[in-house]
């Protein structure tokens, strides 16, 4: 059974190592369904946030392969529940007099900003669960969007008593 | 003191008495400040051959092969010998010469991404940026290149590093590496519960991999094995973990394997795996050892328990540690009717061949061969049909036995014997392999000659690529394809152009004695067999 896995990697902050990992992804034929990097608190360390989908044998397969090379830090796995996450969308839309008003509705209804626009165009920004992102891609299929750009899902475990515990681990 | 002094002070830090190697303009600073150390070369003919070389040397020393090349076709030539090494988890240090770090990524004259190229056959790699970082990183490549699951490392060094000049130079007596820890000792919780397995065992086997060899755990197994009367199998890369006449020994294992060895590992009830991956020549059908039995798997890379089989028990860990555990726990089990059961089968499905009396008949010359072969020999045997035969025949005394069973790369066995001869020089080292295989590796012949390694080839010929050829018998009905390989030297005028000497046999006949005139032979020699061309090893 196919199942949908967050893997939150920490890794050293070289030069390299996106393509080792995303190499390793290509070379084992695992899926990435989104991928996001970044620098964390210590400037040494990236995390990386990788959403795969597998059979049970292949989602531990992933972490074990993770966990071997030899920038990995450390290997948080998450199911969706168990973390949340979040994603950043900017989007371009040509609007016209008629549909202006629907599209301001409808990113008052999801939360979503507009943060820029000119005489026919205006772009949306929107942060939120994957799901609502692609909600509200669904729901500006009316309009003619003119380009999109997502930053693909970051996630961390949601917030338990022995969290402190943890990262001292 | 420049960036290459320096590597060349780390290599001695690392005891390293030879380097396998090739120049090119980009390690020729390393090749200058070579000659100041004491350090032996090897100029190999062609790159390849370097990589396989020195995985010969790391299996007989236990230590990890060094080999340095050029930049760009030096570098790419290596990769295969990089890939056979990463397949078997031998031990590599690969430096390459790299262009000027300015002009990395412009395309210039050879130039090869080769940190990139080699990414999914390294244990690790590491472009070098900095002549101050040398020191570190040669003591990381070492130690990651022989601890845990053991496997080559490659350091790529730009030419204006090597040249760079450096203060001072300390080689780090620690490593501090937050990424990397191996774990090497077993959970005594998994412990206890493989022993409590084997006392409810009525049908218990241990199935050793090259991990018992690479740990230097084959005398704790076969303390173990005698000790409790466990009979053990073996995959292709755990041939000679145990004597092959040993009692407690019941052959190898997949589809080259032995078929009673095959039917002992089905019927078990327990079945421990020692650092043995459940490959698909090893384990064709992986549900199968998991039917009706307790499956343990012991490996020291995490990863590779459960890949193709879910254990019962899964036992991380270093094979001799955990070996050395189990000898440390006392239990009393009694399994004489699973061996009479085994000693049975060893019996009633003993292979039988039908050889044909008009050529040598490779079962018996490599049986012959074995018998005459000196304790502690080593046997190099390469890829194709010379490989299952040696796999099938070969008696491992006390000695080694050497292949590429994780790539199958042909041409393996004449550098690897090398390496092993160059490591160990008074013991007998013998590579074996086809007229095909022979024929990509040859011209190391040169360097033997060169250096003065004693060459004992055995060439079994049959005109043909007969692994291929008999793959395409059976699949193809007999419509051979690219596998006559008609226009092959004649050996004896070739291996007299190295000075070398030559002996033939045709038929069975002749066997012991040029046997004999082989293993004596003080200078190097071939021994060229004529074998039918449509023997099958199945």
């Amino acid at each position: 059974m196919m199942k949908k896995r967050i893997y939150s990697v920490l890794v050293e902050n070289r030069s390299g190592v996106l393509c080792k990992v995303a190499g390793l992804f290509s070379r084992r034929c695992y899926n990435i369904d989104s991928l996001a990097v970044g620098e964390t608190d210590d400037s040494q360390v990236s995390c990386m946030t990788i959403v795969s989908s597998g059979d049970q044998r292949t989602i531990e397969q992933i972490e074990k392969q993770l966990n071997k090379k030899l920038d990995v830090i450390k290997v948080k796995t998450y199911d969706e529940i168990q973390c949340i996450s979040r994603e950043l969308m900017l989007i371009k839309v040509k609007y016209n007099k008629t549909n202006r008003r629907d599209i301001m509705e409808l990113c008052d209804i999801m939360k979503a900003d507009i943060v820029d626009m000119s005489k026919h165009f205006m772009m949306i920004q929107i942060c939120d669960s994957p799901e609502r992102i692609r909600l509200m891609l669904d729901m500006l299929k009316t309009v003619s969007i003119v380009e999109v750009a997502r930053t693909g899902t970051l996630a961390l475990s949601k917030c338990i008593e022995n969290d402190d515990k943890q990262s001292n681990q | 003191m420049n960036g290459a002094d320096a590597i060349i002070k780390c290599l001695e830090a690392e005891e390293v008495s030879v380097v396998f190697g090739y120049p090119g303009v980009a390690i020729c600073p390393f090749y200058n400040s070579i000659l100041n150390s004491n350090i032996r070369t090897i100029l190999v003919r062609t790159e390849q051959n370097a990589a396989h070389a020195a995985s010969g040397l790391a299996r007989i020393t236990n230590k990890p092969g060094v080999v340095a090349v050029t930049s760009g076709p030096g570098a790419t030539n290596v990769i295969t010998g990089i890939a056979t090494a990463f397949a078997d988890s031998i031990p590599l240090v690969c430096i390459t010469g790299q262009v000027k770090t300015e002009q990395l990524g412009c395309d210039v004259f050879q130039e090869a991404d080769i940190t990139g190229a080699v990414e999914s056959f390294v244990k690790y790699s590491y472009l070098v940026k900095n002549p101050k970082d040398i020191p570190r990183i040669m003591k990381e490549a070492f130690h990651i290149a022989n601890t845990g699951r053991k496997g080559p490392v490659l350091i790529d060094v730009p030419i204006d590093i090597q040249n760079a000049k450096l203060e001072d130079f300390e080689y780090p007596s620690e490593i501090n590496m937050r990424t990397y820890k191996p774990t090497v000792k077993g959970n005594t919780v998994q412990i206890k519960k493989v022993i409590k397995e084997l006392e409810k065992a009525h049908k218990p086997i241990i199935c050793a991999g090259g991990g018992v060899i690479l740990s230097q755990a084959c005398t704790e197994l076969k303390t173990f094995a005698e000790k409790h009367s466990i009979p053990i199998v073996s995959t292709m890369m755990g041939l000679g973990a145990m004597p092959t006449k040993h009692p407690m020994y019941y052959g190898m294992v997949g589809n080259n394997g032995k078929p009673y060895a095959n039917k002992a590992m089905n019927e078990s009830d327990l079945l421990i795996m020692v650092g043995a991956s459940v490959s698909d020549r090893a384990v064709s059908q992986p549900g199968l050892i998991m039917k009706n039995k307790v499956l343990v798997h012991i490996d020291v890379d995490p990863a590779e328990i459960g890949k193709m089989a879910g254990p019962t028990i899964p036992l991380v860990g270093d094979a001799r540690h955990i070996l050395t555990d189990f000898l440390q726990e006392d239990f009393v089990a009694d399994y004489s009717e699973w061996i009479q059961e085994l000693n049975q089968y060893k019996e009633e499905l003993a292979v039988k061949r039908n050889s044909n009396p008009n050529f040598v008949d490779p079962a018996a010359f490599i049986e012959k061969l074995s018998e005459a072969m000196e304790e502690d020999g080593i046997y190099v045997a390469d890829v194709g049909q010379n490989q299952i035969w040696s796999c099938a025949y070969h008696i491992v005394k006390n000695g080694r036995f050497l292949t590429s069973g994780g790539m199958g790369t042909m041409g393996y066995s004449i550098p690897a014997a090398m390496g092993a001869k160059i490591a160990a020089p008074s013991r007998q080292v013998i590579a074996v392999c086809g007229d095909g295989s022979f024929q990509m590796s040859m011209m190391e012949l040169a360097t033997m000659r060169q250096h003065g390694v004693q060459a004992k080839i055995i060439v079994l010929k049959n005109n043909y690529l007969g692994m291929v050829r008999e793959y395409q018998h059976y699949t193809y009905e007999d419509h051979y394809s690219v596998v006559d390989l008609t226009g092959s030297p004649d050996l004896e005028k070739l291996v007299s152009a190295y000075d070398m000497d030559y002996l033939r046999l045709d038929t069975m006949e002749q066997a012991d004695q040029v046997i004999k005139a082989f293993l004596e032979d003080e200078e190097s020699v071939l021994l060229e067999c004529n074998i039918d061309p449509y023997d099958l090893v199945k």
